[in-house]
């Protein structure tokens, strides 16, 4: 179908954008890569009054590294992130987790703020930044604040964003030596949304994993941080007895949801899965992205 | 150039296939809808209209883009190709005519509805990693659905032109 009615308005400035926001409420949504909004619209799920679109603004845009964070811009698409030699420096686990996201013409498009304002239950980006506890840098009109990334995610496609504000950059700590990452995802095909996935890091000495933040997606309706399957690996040799432990301790970290594809028990036990790989991929000198 | 005022039609420029193109359109008129409607291009196909099958692909500032995921207004100073300029634009001109006889010797389509984007799809692959195994040929044309061939012959002729571009 083609998009219902709407006008349409392309601020110059972050403080413009913001003046329509304010102004426009609930009767406007901001469209970036539009790769979610779009299809939405086509599909007629929604039916905004205004668009703003926001590709113009050009303090949402760029990667950064400043004051020791890596700054993604709301605007970069994640092409550019995939490609960025920045992200893959300091944020390795970013780049594990790009190319799962959508196919190649919809990554050329879409933006890493749109992903994470979005905050899809089955998508990668929201998982990654909880497990790298990344800040979201937020706008509005009395200025900027930053929300830890497990603080923002509240549920279904649902927010820390208040009225009038906007996205403007997420920003990460910088990977330290022994810091390790692991990105692990089950999809019908390479592209499709995710039955379930993680994204994980942990500080790693020989074969013994600290600091473990384990962020699972597509299991619950926002991203989940398995602490007690974290905590089960938590100091000491990584061995397989307590990766099983780990994995039979996330019955109390995930209560997965069932649908018509996939029950809550098969969830669970895939996500089982992934963590016995994923634990096993931390130890290794670069985890790779693996089904 | 921004827009103050909530517009409900507005102009566009942008350069398609080489020429420039001015038109006043519907702000929210597709793009892939406006090469096809407005321009008469109708090489670029539409399928879905949600971006799943990957049949509106087009070339915008170089990179493939689903055209029925941009409104023709953020094509805005844009830089479009589609699959009627997509053999005489540059060094990827040639990529596109190798893998179109590819596609042609090894009946690589059938009914053709996929077949444009997924031509602008090899190509991007094959000019930026003309290295790549089967696997990642499939998992780049992921986004393009094909419903007569299977893929299998697709796969064979992308890979016949990236074998042929490696071994140049």
């Amino acid at each position: 179908m083609k998009a219902p009615p709407f006008s349409y308005l392309r601020p110059g400035t972050l403080s413009q954008a913001i003046d329509y926001i304010e102004l426009y409420g609930d009767d406007a949504r901001l469209l970036a890569g539009g790769q979610s909004l779009l299809p939405a619209l086509n599909m007629r799920l929604a039916a905004p009054s205004v668009l703003i679109d926001i590709n113009g603004l050009s303090e949402l845009a760029g990667i950064t590294v400043n004051a020791n964070k890596l700054v993604i811009g709301a605007l970069a698409r994640h092409a550019e992130v995939e490609r960025s030699a920045l992200v893959a420096q300091h944020a390795p686990l970013l780049a594990l987790a790009l190319p799962h996201v959508a196919h190649a013409a919809i990554r050329n498009r879409g933006t890493f703020g749109g992903s994470i304002a979005l905050a899809d239950p089955a998508a990668e980006l929201p998982a990654c930044c909880v497990a790298l506890d990344a800040e979201l840098v937020i706008a509005g009109r009395r200025g900027v604040r930053r929300v830890r990334a497990r603080n923002f995610f509240l549920g279904l496609y649902e927010t820390a964003l208040q009225a009038g504000e906007i996205l403007v950059a997420a920003e990460f700590s910088l990977v330290k030596a022994g810091e390790r990452f692991a990105f692990r995802e089950l999809a019908r095909r390479q592209g499709d949304y995710a039955i379930v996935g993680l994204a994980a890091r942990a500080m790693v000495d020989g074969n013994a994993l600290r600091d473990v933040r384990i962020a699972f997606f597509g299991a619950e309706a926002k991203p989940v941080l398995a602490a007690q399957a974290a905590a089960v690996v938590e100091g000491g040799e990584l061995t397989a007895e307590r990766i099983a432990l780990a994995q039979q301790a996330l019955e109390h970290d995930l209560k997965p949801q069932g649908d018509v594809h996939y029950s809550a028990a098969l969830r669970l036990q895939l996500a089982r899965v992934l963590l016995g790989r994923a634990l096993g991929d931390l130890p290794q000198p670069a985890a790779e992205a693996r089904l | 150039m921004s827009a103050v005022q909530p517009a409900t039609e507005l102009e566009v420029r942008l350069t398609v296939n080489g020429e420039a193109v001015v038109r006043r359109v519907p702000v929210r008129l597709n793009l892939a809808d406006f090469l096809r409607d407005t321009l008469g291009l109708t090489g670029t196909h539409v399928g879905c209209e949600h971006g799943v099958c990957g049949a509106c692909t087009v070339r915008c500032d170089g990179a493939i883009v689903r055209a029925c995921l941009m409104l023709a207004v953020q094509a805005n100073g844009a830089e479009i190709v589609t699959i009627e300029g997509a053999a005489d634009d540059g060094v990827s001109g040639q990529i596109v005519a190798d893998l179109q006889r590819e596609f042609h010797q090894r009946n690589a389509l059938q009914c053709g509805f996929c077949t444009p984007a997924m031509l602008l799809t090899a190509a991007e692959l094959v000019t930026e990693r003309p290295q790549s195994s089967r696997e990642e040929i499939r998992t780049h044309i992921s986004g393009n659905y094909c419903r007569c061939t299977g893929y299998q012959s697709i796969v064979d002729a992308v890979e016949a032109v990236c074998r042929a571009r490696t071994s140049l």
